[in-house]
């Protein structure tokens, strides 16, 4: 188990390290100095020269970019000369509001994708599976924010539920806590739901098509357990694949809803950030983002193990 | 055979009219969309009001999808963003694609390129896509170019795997082997035996490719990250609305349907095309 | 009473199948301790009617008309909830997976588990102590391990034996066995064979056996039902069908049958054996090397010195059951894979580590008929084109290989219409014959037939296998004849290599291999071909 999970982790660097020379070379690449454009339109000769130096511009790229990535590896990425704070603590601080937002977005995307996913592989072909392929379409194709839109109009202006944007902080209550993360939650959830559902579906009607499944069924086992222990159990690696593909999907939708809810987390840090070309905030949040997605997919590949009896350590 | 799929008819039906609409947008009661009326902002939809053209002259408009704060015609922009969008979405597929067919073929035939370039492309994928195309835009400045490439690049790691495990499946088969038991070449192997073999699931991949550009731009767009806002895209129009939605949802409803509707023919004749085109690949996903 | 009756059983096919029924009147019935075989070639409907019985059919095959009678209860329309019940418990199934139908990610104790648990009123300990019977009946080794071990841990006998104890767990009166031993190798086929009717013996169960060989019906029939195209054909005794077989279809399918006695090759044995060599390998060895980050190195040696000669005119058979490398043998020589070590000798010159420009004028000598009909022709290319790719590229004119390919349709007995045609539009012998004349097209001197009659049935296998033996004499051409298939093996080969893990066992004249077999895990090959013993009525 050990030296599978070091093969995994020694599989993981390679990508990170090429998240890091992507992102490192988005600024080289930038027409103009990259300590100016580091320092930002305000800054003063001197400031330009500072960073010019503390970056080791004046030495070969690869130099720069060992002084670079020293930097991230002691958790330094930069200042935000915007913020006028450490780029890490400005993450820090926006973090919670971004984390709130995934947790419950993936947690109502599975919960609801999943059934119908199954639900439509049982009846395949039938009404409810053509519905929901139909809707799944839909909803790959509304775009999060006219979604949002669309969900504040009705629930919120017209039939007053729900509040309209903001956040409020877990620590101030849960209930306000909840009431303000559930619109933005479902509207960020809708593409989700759909990405799963078709997949759920997908690989659970590939299931159902094995030869176990005839075997089950002339074990003369119920529906229920047909479908639950022998089909979905089977169709559970690519599901939970792409659970986690499907972060990198939710980080764009995250970015979008947390604008148009006026939710101060990451994804407005971002927005933000490109607006004020405050570029090592947009390096710090786009390494943060890469790093947790290739983090999170790195453990649904650890999960493997336990989904499929077939996948050594 | 790929008309008598319904999806395929009426995904390819619509999109066929929103491109008989990008064409004709100069004819269908439009007026330039970068024209603007102090005397015609806000202007609900149905109302009348005037304009003034570039020469001076103020003819009477009717606004039929309202106008904006500007006092510009929503619906002449969003007539000619169907123009900005579909272009989008097709460069954005033709790009993504032929780079990433080259990448995949590279990938698949030449051992000793393929470790490199797969790890360089999950490098690329692990970044996600509206973050790459956000910090692109945000270095290069918005134009019709930058913004193509930008939508386009993290496109091209799905291609080449697309491309490299079709290679790699293909190139297992009894007939591939034959052939090289035929003695014949590697080039030709690879165009004549594996590429026309891999077009049906590349066609399917191009349309979605498509539709999620179409999406990607809007949401530059929106967000103010993307094209400048002169220039009449959907995503413009509705960014200009967002301040005022609470009084004028007009702004944000019209391009919103238009943006949904083009992204939905798309989709669904990906669809209908994956059906008939590919049905091995209609049971995957 | 029976265990099971059939009375008229109709089951229809959708519309726009290639015919109206899948099954028709079709009437037999199993009795107490019986075993009934169903033969049939593929499409013959066998397996339709076998998931009749246990009302696993889809939606679009119904019951026409007729009746199924389980133990006098009439259950070809009962509602599925009493299906369900009577699953297990009064009839079983097992299949022709074992690889594929046990779940994957469920251990076999608990696959067993679940019938008891949704079928019995046992508790948890006396549930395991019945498992651990049952797993013990049908002679698993250390059943402890076996109970806790998911599916791919076990081999494919030892799956169907977890099969076959799930089946037989609740003592059903019915059990259906859909050819349950046709995807394993033919020494662990006759040890489930034995199995099978051991366990039917001493609990006396009726068995509907369904099987396209006639070996294993000859090894456990009491009585014999032929199906052609959904209609019974002939029903009787087993020695009555296979001895003196009253129908036609019967007669021609028994008559197809390859004999076990290799056939006696009349002319001019000695000279064979002074042609001029056209391929020799001399202690030829691949391995398969998995190199992995911190991981252990996994080597996987599929050949191992192995040396061997064809001549000119001559048919050298390489038997062996999976795994054996007989495969990996014909694939270094071909060249479509590199071969770890040793030589490869095409008329004296050594191509096993030629680089590929001037391997390629010398791959024309070699060409391979492979086993999967389906997937050995580009499904986006006609025929013609796949015929003459070949000699297109040694830069034979259009004109002339076209001429070449529609001769050569010809020699495989087929139209030379066909070459402006699909593979998709042929069956799969036409596109076998395709396959070789595509090979043929190139004028080789070596023709590999790499288990090339091993997936068609077994009517079509004898006029391909009599197309090769005609083709071989009239280009005296030499042939390398790979396959798992004694019975083949013994029609075809003038000289035979058996292989076991990698390495060549035996190696002879096919007369001396197949009459006096000198090694023992070749003896234990012949041992276990079943019906080796028995007299099929010759045509």
């Amino acid at each position: 188990m050990l030296t599978f999970i070091l093969r995994r982790i020694a599989a993981t660097v390679p990508v990170l390290l090429i998240v890091a020379v992507l992102v490192f070379l988005v600024l080289r690449l930038a027409p103009g100095d990259p300590a100016a454009i580091l320092a930002g339109d305000a800054a003063s000769t001197e400031q330009i020269a500072r960073i010019r130096t503390g970056l080791g511009l004046d030495r070969p790229i690869l130099a720069q970019f060992g002084i670079w990535i020293g930097n991230v590896l002691q958790g330094d990425l930069g200042e935000s000369f915007y913020y006028k704070t450490k780029v890490a603590t400005l993450i820090g601080q926006r973090l919670e509001p971004t984390l709130a937002l995934s947790t419950l977005t993936i947690l109502i995307a599975v919960a609801v994708a999943v059934p119908l996913g199954v639900l439509a592989a049982w009846r395949f072909g039938g009404w409810f599976d053509r519905a929901l392929m139909g809707l799944s379409v839909l909803g790959f194709s509304v775009p999060v924010f006219v979604l949002a839109y669309i969900l504040i109009y009705v629930v919120s202006l017209r039939l007053g539920l729900l509040p309209v944007q903001g956040y409020q902080r877990i620590g101030d209550g849960f209930w306000t806590f909840l009431r303000h993360l559930v619109l933005p939650s479902v509207t960020l959830s809708v593409i989700y739901i759909a990405l799963i559902a078709r997949v759920t579906r997908a690989s659970v009607l590939e299931a159902l098509g094995e030869d176990y499944i005839r075997t089950a069924r002339a074990k003369g086992l119920p529906e229920i357990r047909v479908l639950v222990h022998h089909a979905l159990a089977n169709a559970a690696v690519p599901i939970v694949t792409v659970i986690g593909i499907g972060i990198a999907l939710l980080i764009g939708g995250v970015v979008v809803t947390e604008s148009v809810y006026a939710i101060p987390g990451l994804g407005r840090l971002t927005v933000d950030a490109v607006l004020a070309r405050d570029f090592p905030t947009i390096q710090g949040v786009i390494l943060f983002f890469s790093f947790a997605y290739v983090l999170i997919n790195f453990l649904i590949d650890l999960s493997y193990v336990f989904l499929d009896p077939r996948i050594r350590y | 055979m790929i008309l008598g799929n319904w999806s395929v008819r009426i995904g390819g039906g619509a999109l066929a009219a929103l491109v008989l609409i990008a064409l004709a947008a100069p004819w269908l009661g439009t007026v330039d969309p970068t024209l603007f009326d102090a005397a015609s902002r806000d202007l609900r939809p149905g109302e009348a009001g005037e304009i003034t053209d570039l020469d001076g002259e103020t003819m009477k408009h009717v606004f039929l999808m309202g106008s904006d704060s500007f006092g510009r015609d929503v619906y002449s922009r969003v007539i000619y963003g169907t123009r900005v969008s579909l272009l989008v979405g097709i460069l954005c597929a033709l790009l993504a694609l032929s780079i990433g067919i080259v990448c995949g073929l590279a990938s698949g035939y030449l051992r000793w390129l393929d470790g490199l370039l797969m790890r360089f492309m999950d490098g690329l994928m692990a970044i996600p896509a509206i973050l790459v195309a956000i910090a692109l835009v945000a270095m290069w400045r918005g134009s019709l170019a930058t913004v193509v490439v930008a939508i386009a690049i993290p496109e091209i790691p799905r291609v080449t795997r697309l491309v490299r495990s079709l290679v790699l499946t293909i190139r297992e088969e009894p007939y591939v082997e034959a052939a090289i038991a035929l003695g014949t070449p590697t080039r030709k192997i690879m165009f004549g035996h594996i590429l026309p073999n891999c077009i049906a699931p590349l066609v399917v991949q191009a349309t979605y490719i498509c539709a999620f550009s179409i999406l990607v731009e809007a949401i530059l767009s929106f967000l103010g990250v993307g094209l400048p806002p002169d220039i009449p895209t959907w995503g413009n129009v509705m960014a200009e609305g967002r301040a005022q939605f609470n009084d004028y949802p007009h702004n944000i409803f019209f391009p919103g349907v238009f943006l949904a509707a083009t992204v939905l023919a798309v989709n669904i004749l990906g669809d209908g095309l994956r059906d008939t085109l590919d049905p091995k690949m209609a049971k995957r996903v | 009473m029976s265990v099971l009756a059939l009375s008229g059983l109709t089951i229809g096919l959708p519309a726009g199948a290639e015919r109206p029924e899948a099954a028709s009147r079709v009437s037999l019935t199993v009795e107490r301790g019986e075993i009934v075989c169903l033969v049939g070639e593929s499409g013959s409907g066998k397996s339709v009617i076998a998931q009749s019985v246990m009302g696993l059919l889809p939606a679009s095959l119904p019951i026409r008309a007729g009746t199924i009678s389980l133990m006098d209860e009439n259950i070809s329309r009962v509602p599925e909830a009493r299906l369900r019940q009577l699953r297990t418990t009064r009839m079983s199934m097992i299949f022709q997976e074992p690889m594929t139908a046990l779940n994957p990610v469920m251990t076999c104790g608990d696959q067993i588990e679940e019938v008891l648990r949704f079928h019995s009123e046992m508790r948890l300990p006396e549930r395991k102590r019945k498992i651990l019977d049952i797993v013990r009946e049908v002679a698993l080794p250390d059943p402890q391990r076996m109970i806790a071990s998911y599916p791919h841990q076990l081999s494919g006998g030892q799956r169907q034996r977890i099969m076959i104890a799930m089946a037989l767990v609740l003592d059903p009166a019915l059990l259906i066995a859909d050819e349950p031993t046709t995807a394993l190798d033919v020494t662990t086929q006759s040890q489930i064979l034995t199995l099978i009717l051991e366990l039917q013996k001493r609990h006396g169960t009726g068995v509907l056996f369904i099987t396209h060989d006639f070996g294993v019906v000859a090894e456990i029939a009491h009585r014999v039902a032929v199906l052609r195209l959904g209609e019974l054909v002939e029903l009787g005794p087993r020695d009555e069908v296979l001895k003196r077989p009253r129908h036609e279809y019967t007669r021609m399918l028994i008559g197809s049958v390859p004999t076990l006695t290799p056939k006696m090759r009349p002319h001019a044995r000695p000279a064979l054996q002074d042609a001029p060599l056209v391929l020799e390998t001399r202690e030829l060895c691949k391995t398969y090397a998995e190199r992995r980050w911190l991981g252990p190195r996994r080597e996987v040696r599929a050949a191992q010195d192995v040396t061997l000669e064809v001549r000119r005119g001559q048919t050298l058979g390489i038997v062996g059951e999976s795994g054996s490398g007989k495969s990996t043998v014909a694939r270094c020589i071909v060249r479509l894979v590199e071969p770890s070590g040793g030589q490869i000798r095409l008329g004296g010159v050594d191509i096993a580590r030629m680089p590929a420009r001037t391997l390629r004028p010398l791959r024309r000598r070699v060409q391979i008929v492979f086993q999967d009909p389906y997937r050995s022709l580009n499904p986006r290319r006609t025929v013609g084109e796949a015929i003459i790719e070949g000699p297109l590229n040694y830069g034979v004119p259009r004109r002339e290989a076209l001429e070449r390919a529609r001769r050569l349709m010809e020699l495989v007995r087929m139209d030379a219409q066909a070459l402006a045609r699909y593979p998709h539009q042929f069956s799969g012998g036409q596109r076998q014959r395709i396959c070789i004349a595509r090979a043929l097209a190139m004028e080789p001197e070596l023709l590999v037939a790499d288990e090339a009659v091993s997936a068609l049935d077994v009517s079509v296998q004898a006029q391909v296998l009599q197309l090769l033996e005609e083709i071989r004499t009239r280009l005296d051409l030499a042939m390398l004849f790979i396959t798992h298939d004694l019975r083949v093996a013994a029609q075809v080969c003038d000289h035979v290599a058996v292989m076991q893990r990698g390495r060549i066992v035996e190696y002879g004249a096919a007369e001396e291999v197949f009459l006096r077999p000198r090694h023992e895990y070749t003896r234990a090959l012949f041992d276990a071909a079943p019906g080796r013993g028995f007299a099929f009525a010759s045509t």
